[in-house]
C-alpha cells in the first residue's frame, strides 16, 4: 500500500542551509515535508527523515561532528533502528558518518577547495528504496557543492562494502570532484535503510534549474517512505 | 552623490538606509546594495573578504529582506596568493550562511598591486509592504543588542584601515581586521528574519564600521535619542573601556528597536537560535545619544552631529593629465591574438572562481554564473531577477567620466542580455585619496558620467558606498566605479540560453570603437589614449532592445573585454558549438572596445524582428570552429589547467 503523501521530517540544525530546498523538492515530488528542529527530543510521526545540506554548527571542529550530538539525532538513530528510511545529503551524509550510522569518513577535497558544479554519477544498484526508480548503470547529472566531500575508507572496509553492495552511487570516470576513494558518491548502511550522498538531488528536480536527474532519487525515497512495510526488507 | 538620480516609480527606499529597495511587482520587493571592504582585504585578504560579505548580508537583513544572492567585484594586481585567499574568504562566508554567490567580476591590473578591491553586493527579497527601516521610533522603546558578544577585535577598523592610505606598516594592522564567524552570522540572519516576519521588532540596524557608536547614531534621528547602558552589553572580556564598547567592530551583531511588551518574544527567538540578547538601552525624545557606564554618564552627543550635521569639506579639483602618443599596439595575427587574449588574466574563464562558491542554494538559480548576468527565479511564479556587477578601472583612468558611464551601461546591458529589464542600480566608488585635487576631480567626473548614463536609461541608483584612500605610498588605484544592476525577467523560461545549430548570429549596436583602453592595448602596447565618445541615446536603445527582444533570442552576449572576437569565442564556448561567421578583418573592429555592442542569435526566420537598433548579420551557428579556430583550442586557451589560476 502506498500512502498518498509520505510525511518526511527534515531535520534543521543551526547552520543548515538546504533544508528549505529539500522541503521544496520533496513537496514538489508529492511528499509532505515537516521541519524538525534539532533540539527536539523526538520525531513527529513521519515516514522518512532527511538530514539536509549546509554547515551545521559552522562545520566547526569537523563537519557533522557536533550536530551528531543533537537531541534529534537520538530520535533519528532510533527511527533508523526500527527500519525507517533516512537520507543524508552532503552535510547530512557527513553527520551520518560522524554518528556511525554510515561507514567511512568525509575528508577535505583533494583540491583543498570548495567545489560547486554538476557532476555525473553512476547508479550501481537499484534494488534499494533510494534508487528503485533508476536502472543500473544510469548516469545522473546532479550538482555537488562541498569543501569536505572526499569519502574515505580503508581498502579492507571498501572491499567489504563492495561485497555487500553498499556503494549505491559512484562518480562517473573522470568526474570525481573531491578525490573520494573508489569514486564513491553515496553509501547505504548494511540493512539498506540509511543512505548518504554528497551530490544534491534536491537541486536537480527542475529542468529550469539545470537538471531533473535528482528527482528519480528523491521519488524513489518517497516511494519507499510511503511503503513502510517494505522499507526494512 | 546628489547628482545621481535616485527616484522612480518602483523605488520604495532610496539611498540613506542600509540598502535601497525597489518594487518588482506581485507584492514583492528587492533590497540590494554593494559595499567595499578594500582596506581590510589588502591587509588580510581571507578575513577581509569574508567579513565584507558578512557586512553586506546584515545590511540587507536590516531591511527585513531574506538575502537570495551575493556578487563580488574583485580587483587585484594579479592572480596570486592574495587573490586566491580573497576568493576563499568570499566562499567561506557565503557558502556557510547558505546564500548563493551568483556573479560579479574580477579584474587584474598592476594598479591594484598594493590596494586590492573587494566589493560585495547582496540582493534580498521581502514583501513590498514590509520594508524595515532603521529609525528608533517612539520614546520608551527598548534598544536590544543581539548576536555575538562584543570584544576588542576590530577596534578602530574604520579609522585605522578604511580612512588612511596604506604604507609599509600594513602588516602591523592585521590585528585590526575583524574575524568573521559565518555560523553566528547564519544564526543572526535567521533570528533577524524571524523577528521581522513575526512583527516582534520596530526596526533593525546592523553593526558595521565604528560599531554601536555609528549604528545608534543612525537610529537616533528625527528628534529621537537613545540612552545606552554599556554595562549591559555582553562582553567577550570584561575589562573593556566604555569607548571600546562603543566602537568595537566585533562581527555578527545587530541592534533592534523593540516595543517593551515584545521583549519576551524577542528573547525567546534569540534563545532558540542560541544567540546572546541584551536590552542595552531605550529610545528617548532628547535627540541625544547618551552612554552610561556604571551608573555614570560616560558620553553625550547630539545624534545628528554624527550623521546629517557632519562637517562637510570642499576640496580642490584638478584634471589629471596623461601623456598621449600615437603609438599603436602591434599584436600577432588575429587568430593568435584571439588565443592570447582568451588566455590573458582578464579574459580567462572565471570558472575556477565561481566553482568555489555555492551558486545553487535557494533553488532559484535559473542561469548560473559564467556569462553576463545570473538569473534567479522568483518562485513560485515564472518571473525572475537578473543581477550583475560590473566596473571599469583602466578605462576610467584614461577618462573617468566615460568610464563611469560605461560601467553603468555595461551593468544594464549584462542584465538585459539575460532578459532582464533594468530596474535600479547600486554603486561602489573606489578611488584614491580625495584630498588630492586629481583624485577629487576623478571622483567628480566619475559621478557625472554615471549620472548621465542613469538619466539616459531613466534608471535610478538606490544605494551606494564610497571607498576612498585606496593608495599606498602615494600611488592611487585607478578610479574604479563598480555598478550593480537588478532587473526583472518577465518569464525565466524565455531567458536566452545558448546558440543552437542553424541560428543566425548578428552583431547588435554600432558604436565608436578604439584600441585605447582595451584589453588588446594592455596586452600588446601601453595603456594610453582617449576613449571614444559614447552615444548615450544609442546605448540606452541597445539595452531596451536586448531585454525586449530576449524572448526571441537564443543567446545574447555583451561585447566587453577583448572586443568582438573574444565575445564570439566566449559565446561559442558557453554554447559548446561553433559558428560560420564573416567577421571584419580590421583590428579595431575585432578587438576594439568602447560603446555597447552585443552578439545575439535567433532562429533565421526571426531576424526581421530585430529592429530599432543597428543589426549586422555575422553568420550561422554550426560546426566546431569559430573565428577560424577549433573550439578545443579556444577552450584550452580559455580554461586550460596551466594558464592563469
Amino acid at each position: 500500500m502506498t500512502r498518498a503523501k509520505p510525511r518526511i521530517g527534515v531535520v534543521v540544525f543551526p547552520g543548515s542551509n538546504d533544508d528549505r530546498d529539500a522541503a521544496w523538492a520533496l513537496s514538489a515530488l508529492g511528499g509532505d515535508p515537516v521541519s524538525v528542529w534539532h533540539a527536539d527530543e523526538g520525531l513527529p510521526a513521519v515516514d522518512g527523515v532527511v538530514l539536509p545540506g549546509g554547515f551545521s554548527y559552522g562545520d566547526y571542529l569537523r563537519p557533522g561532528s557536533i550536530a551528531r550530538f543533537s537531541p534529534a539525532m537520538e530520535a533519528v538513530r532510533a527511527f533508523a533502528a526500527d527500519g525507517g528510511l533516512v537520507l543524508g545529503i552532503c552535510n547530512g551524509f557527513q553527520i551520518l558518518c560522524e554518528a556511525g550510522l554510515l561507514p567511512g569518513v568525509l575528508r577535505r577535497n583533494a583540491s583543498l577547495r570548495f567545489v560547486c558544479r554538476d557532476v555525473e554519477v553512476v547508479v550501481e544498484r537499484t534494488d534499494t528504496p533510494f534508487t528503485d526508480r533508476c536502472r543500473t548503470g544510469d548516469h545522473l547529472r546532479i550538482p555537488v557543492k562541498h569543501g569536505e566531500g572526499s569519502w574515505f575508507a580503508t581498502e579492507e572496509l571498501l572491499a567489504e562494502l563492495q561485497d555487500r553492495r553498499q556503494i549505491l552511487l559512484r562518480y562517473a570516470h573522470g568526474d570525481n570532484p573531491n578525490g573520494s576513494v573508489g569514486e564513491v558518491a553515496g553509501v547505504v548502511n548494511e540493512s539498506g535503510n540509511v543512505f548518504g550522498l554528497m551530490p544534491h538531488p534536491e537541486h536537480a528536480i527542475d529542468p529550469l534549474l539545470g537538471s531533473c536527474d535528482g528527482a528519480v532519487l528523491l521519488a524513489s525515497f518517497l516511494d519507499g517512505a510511503g511503503r513502510p512495510a517494505c522499507a526494512a526488507a | 552623490m546628489k547628482q545621481l538620480p535616485s527616484s522612480g516609480p518602483c523605488v520604495l527606499q532610496g539611498p540613506g538606509e542600509n540598502a535601497g529597495v525597489v518594487d518588482v511587482g506581485d507584492g514583492q520587493a528587492v533590497a540590494f546594495k554593494v559595499e567595499s571592504h578594500n582596506h581590510p582585504s589588502a591587509v588580510e585578504p581571507f578575513q577581509g573578504a569574508a567579513t565584507g560579505v558578512g557586512g553586506i548580508l546584515r545590511d540587507i537583513v536590516a531591511m527585513g529582506a531574506r538575502p537570495v544572492a551575493l556578487l563580488d567585484g574583485l580587483r587585484f594586481g594579479g592572480p596570486g596568493w592574495s587573490f586566491a585567499r580573497a576568493v576563499a574568504g568570499v566562499g567561506h562566508y557565503g557558502n556557510s550562511v547558505g546564500v548563493p554567490t551568483v556573479g560579479g567580476d574580477t579584474v587584474f591590473d598592476a594598479a591594484y598591486d598594493s590596494n586590492c578591491l573587494v566589493n560585495a553586493m547582496c540582493v534580498g527579497l521581502l514583501p513590498a509592504d514590509r520594508v524595515t527601516r532603521a529609525g528608533a521610533g517612539e520614546a520608551g522603546n527598548a534598544v536590544v543588542l543581539f548576536g555575538a558578544s562584543t570584544g576588542r577585535d576590530g577596534i578602530g577598523g574604520a579609522s585605522v584601515l578604511a580612512s588612511q592610505e596604506l604604507g609599509e606598516a600594513a602588516a602591523d594592522k592585521r590585528p585590526s581586521v575583524q574575524i568573521g564567524d559565518p555560523f553566528t552570522g547564519k544564526k543572526l540572519i535567521e533570528a533577524s528574519l524571524e523577528l521581522v516576519e513575526q512583527g516582534f521588532v520596530e526596526s533593525l540596524q546592523d553593526l558595521g564600521a565604528a560599531g554601536l557608536a555609528s549604528s545608534l547614531a543612525e537610529m537616533a534621528r528625527d528628534g529621537a535619542g537613545i540612552d545606552v547602558e554599556l554595562d549591559r552589553v555582553p562582553l567577550r572580556e570584561d575589562d573593556l573601556e566604555p569607548w571600546e564598547i562603543m566602537i568595537s567592530e566585533s562581527q555578527e551583531r545587530m541592534v533592534a528597536v523593540v516595543a517593551p511588551h515584545r521583549m519576551g518574544e524577542v528573547e525567546a527567538v534569540c534563545r532558540t537560535r542560541e544567540l546572546a540578547c541584551a536590552r542595552i538601552g531605550r529610545v528617548t525624545d532628547t535627540g541625544k545619544l547618551r552612554c552610561y557606564h556604571e551608573g555614570e554618564l560616560a558620553g553625550e552627543i547630539p545624534a545628528d552631529l554624527l550623521t546629517d550635521a557632519a562637517p562637510r569639506y570642499e576640496v580642490e579639483r584638478r584634471p589629471r593629465t596623461r601623456a598621449h602618443s600615437a603609438h599603436r599596439p602591434r599584436g600577432p595575427a588575429h587568430t593568435q591574438a584571439l588565443l592570447e587574449l582568451l588566455a590573458s588574466p582578464n579574459v580567462f574563464s572565471r570558472r575556477r572562481v565561481y566553482e568555489q562558491y555555492d551558486h545553487l542554494v535557494g533553488s532559484r538559480t535559473v542561469r548560473r554564473p559564467g556569462i553576463d548576468a545570473a538569473v534567479l527565479r522568483l518562485r513560485p511564479s515564472v518571473r525572475g531577477l537578473a543581477v550583475s556587477l560590473d566596473g571599469s578601472g583602466r578605462k576610467s583612468a584614461l577618462d573617468p567620466r566615460t568610464g563611469g558611464a560605461q560601467a553603468v551601461f555595461e551593468a544594464a546591458r549584462n542584465v538585459a542580455c539575460a532578459g532582464g529589464q533594468p530596474l535600479a542600480f547600486t554603486d561602489c566608488l573606489n578611488l584614491g585619496n580625495p584630498e588630492k585635487p586629481e583624485v577629487a576631480w576623478e571622483l567628480a567626473e566619475t559621478i557625472a558620467g554615471m549620472a548621465d548614463a542613469c538619466k539616459a536609461l531613466a534608471t535610478p541608483v538606490v544605494s551606494g558606498n564610497v571607498s576612498l584612500y585606496n593608495e599606498t605610498d602615494g600611488i592611487a588605484i585607478h578610479p574604479t566605479p563598480l555598478v550593480g544592476c537588478v532587473g526583472v525577467v518577465a518569464d525565466v523560461r524565455t531567458v536566452p540560453r545558448t546558440w543552437r545549430e542553424g541560428d543566425a548570429v548578428v552583431l547588435v549596436g554600432d558604436p565608436k570603437l578604439a584600441l585605447d583602453g582595451s584589453e588588446y592595448q594592455a596586452l600588446y602596447g601601453r595603456v594610453e589614449g582617449r576613449l571614444p565618445a559614447l552615444d548615450f541615446a544609442a546605448e540606452a536603445k541597445l539595452v531596451d532592445f536586448l531585454w525586449q527582444l530576449s524572448p526571441v533570442l537564443s543567446l545574447a552576449h555583451d561585447v566587453s573585454e577583448g572586443g568582438l572576437a573574444v565575445c564570439c569565442a566566449e559565446a561559442a564556448l558557453w554554447s559548446g558549438v561553433g559558428a560560420e561567421l564573416d567577421l571584419p578583418a580590421d583590428t579595431v573592429a575585432l578587438f576594439g572596445e568602447g560603446g555597447g555592442q552585443a552578439v545575439a542569435s535567433c532562429a533565421p526566420e526571426d531576424v526581421p524582428k530585430l529592429r530599432g537598433v543597428p543589426v549586422h548579420l555575422l553568420g550561422t551557428v554550426g560546426g566546431d570552429t569559430v573565428c577560424g579556430v577549433s573550439l578545443a583550442d579556444l577552450r584550452q586557451a580559455w580554461e586550460g589547467i596551466d594558464s592563469v589560476f
